[in-house]
């Protein structure tokens, strides 16, 4: 009798996902699903609202990361009313958002070591899900935790100064930005009082990296074996081959870092992107058209950037780079748990970026705004901290959106998520007739290392208590278990 | 003592801004009364770094929209420090821990409290619901009577 088992939700990713796991009689894994809740009315609600709303209307969409969506928004309306794209804003225009952008890089991705990835590896990922957690690591490391919080809390000053307020924030505009950063906005972030300085972020990103990195060197098999699996990667690079997470071409390569879509202009993203329904999901399937559908799903987010890019243009992470690439003579890094690293040298080069915005002049110049020849259509891609964030919008000859079409980051990971989950699933559970506590953390851990957002859902919205059900072939229910 | 009142919640989703509504109506009568011990703040959502923001405070109020069937209008209640209060979505977390985290990490317990009130719609839309709205009013003028009846 062939069994299937839910694990529901995911925990520690936001928004809400169940995990099915299909068992045949011999009690083997045969197939596994990541079922997302996603919520798609957002693309139909800024129907026939002014363009000019959509980068603040964008963030009620998603209370995790709206820097990335009004970012993203802002810069497809950059191209709606002539500015054009990346270098055709004003020096302090593009600055700025920069600023803005990789103080959300920033804290996102310390939260996510911080808070997410370091319970794991600094309590062991067998420990009791009670403790594993941040508030774990203050009682074991209390230093690293007090770290953790004020890093967060440093990107968080940077979005204030950048977006103009923590809520709601209308930092960039179609076109430009609707502030420059003032002298002593700027000499709070780069002098301030320690540890809230940009010299004391750089040193204890660096210091968090050389943490995971002792931890890979002691737990090599177990990292190198997690999830391991080939897939493309797909990001943005500057023109040069840069890493460049606020703007550049789309470039995907593949496993043996062949480039399967060669530094193409993001303007025509649809020529080259296809999303996939498939009946058991909310969520989509994007694939690079020209490779179909088996062939052509590819990762984003830390890992991919980091597999794209041909080198970091800071010197710190550059340094990080060469080792990490490396490890794999060059060719593309395919191991999941990698992702942690990979994250952790964005880390040290977002700070180096905000170190060297901030002793830029040009952030204190009133030249914020480029203006030209209205468009009707325009699209933005932005790498966010999960990996690259597609809006596009098209209006009409009164100004209202008329169409509009988003694919997040979490969506251009659908498939490596499933991918990873079915790799654990086959390692852990043929053969099992439970679940235990190690694998639906196993489960857990191959999720979490996208750092997933799986709903767009506010905190009020989405709570779920855990729940596992098991079914046999007919669809019966053997088994479940509700937290 | 010093206070802070700490709104959260996303105000583009209809009754889940009266956390952020609150903070509006405390910062003009602040402003108005000229009070000087008593400071606000405001988030989409709570996270770890809260924990060094409540530490400055002797007491914290917590103000969020809630959907729990036992609050009725509003709802004041103390909170206890929980490390095991996680919801899974973990890019978020709640009061409890945060109280949780600012204990273990700077050593201080500030007297915390969550104002629930009671939200009933979550629609795309930046306003509330006039049922929301007239609880919103209604916790108002508990806290502020609450704060004013100890000054």
């Amino acid at each position: 009798m062939a069994q299937k088992v839910t694990i529901e939700p995911v925990t520690r990713v936001e928004g809400h996902g169940k995990v099915t796991i299909h068992l045949d009689d011999n009690m083997n894994v045969v197939q596994t699903r990541l079922h997302v809740v996603e919520f798609r009315g957002f693309e139909r609600f800024v129907q026939g609202r002014p363009y000019w709303e959509a980068p603040v209307l964008v963030q009620r969409l998603c209370g995790i990361c709206p820097v990335s969506h009004h970012l993203a928004a802002a810069k497809a309306l950059d191209v709606i009313v002539g500015a054009g794209t990346g270098h055709g804003l004003t020096p302090t225009g593009e600055k700025m958002r920069r600023l803005m952008h990789y103080g959300q890089i920033f804290q996102s991705h310390a939260l996510h070591f911080f808070h997410l990835c370091s319970p794991d590896f600094l309590l062991g990922y067998d420990a009791d899900p009670a403790i594993r957690n941040v508030v774990g690591v203050a009682i074991k490391f209390p230093e690293l935790a007090t770290q953790g919080v004020l890093m967060r809390k440093y990107g968080q000053e940077i979005i204030a100064v950048t977006a103009g307020k923590k809520i709601h924030g209308t930092g960039a505009i179609p076109g430009g930005i609707n502030k420059n950063l003032s002298i002593a906005e700027r000499d709070a972030l780069l002098n301030g009082p320690a540890p809230l300085n940009i010299d004391k972020m750089i040193e204890w990103a660096d210091a968090a990296l050389q943490l995971f990195k002792d931890y890979y060197m002691k737990n090599r098999d177990f990292v190198d074996n997690f999830a391991y699996f080939p897939s493309n990667h797909l990001s943005l690079v500057r023109k040069d081959g840069a890493l460049d997470l606020y703007h550049g071409v789309m470039r995907a390569v593949d496993a043996e870092g062949n480039k399967i879509l060669n530094d193409v202009d993001y303007q025509e993203y649809y020529n080259y992107i296809e999303e996939e329904v498939r009946s058991w999901s909310y969520m989509k399937f994007p694939y690079i058209k020209h490779l179909g559908k088996e062939k052509g799903w590819y990762r984003v987010g830390p890992l991919a950037r980091l597999n794209t890019a041909d080198f970091i243009p800071t010197p710190m992470a550059q340094k990080e780079f060469e080792i990490y690439k490396a490890h794999t003579n060059g060719k593309p890094n395919n191991y999941c748990l990698h992702t942690h690293w990979a994250r952790l040298i964005e880390l040290l080069h977002s700070a180096e970026v905000i170190r060297d915005l901030l002793r830029d002049p040009d952030l204190q110049k009133d030249d914020i705004v480029t203006k030209g020849t209205k468009k009707f259509e325009g699209v933005g891609l932005i790498e966010a901290p999960r990996g690259t964030l597609f809006h596009h919008y098209k209006i009409n000859e009164n100004d209202q959106i008329t169409m509009a079409n988003l694919i997040v980051s979490t969506t251009n990971n659908n498939e490596p998520m499933n991918q990873s989950v079915n790799f654990v699933a086959k390692k852990m559970m043929n053969g099992q007739a439970t679940i235990t506590e190690p694998m639906k953390n196993a489960v857990e851990i191959a999720i979490r290392a996208y750092d997933p957002c799986l709903s767009c859902a506010t905190h009020a919205l989405g709570k779920m208590p855990l729940d596992i059900k098991l079914y046999n072939a007919k669809g019966d229910v053997l088994d479940h278990y509700r937290s | 003592m010093k206070t802070l009142i700490y709104g959260y919640g996303n105000p583009g989703r209809k009754d889940d801004g009266l956390g952020a509504r609150f903070i509006e109506l405390v910062d003009n009568w602040i402003a108005n009364e000229e009070i000087q011990n008593i400071k606000t703040d405001c988030n989409y959502q709570l996270n770890i770094e809260d924990a060094a923001v409540v530490a400055e405070y002797d007491r914290v109020i917590f103000v969020d929209a809630s959907v729990a069937e036992d609050v009725i209008d509003f709802k004041l209640e103390n909170i206890t420090p929980n490390d095991a209060s996680i919801e899974f979505t973990m890019h978020a977390v709640s009061t409890a821990f945060v109280i949780e985290l600012c204990q273990k990490i700077y050593n201080k317990l500030p007297d915390a409290y969550n104002l629930h009130i009671k939200a009933y719609d979550f629609d795309f839309i930046e306003e509330l619901s006039p049922i929301a709205e007239s609880n919103l009013y209604a916790a108002f003028g508990f806290l502020k009577n609450y704060l004013t009846s100890e000054q």
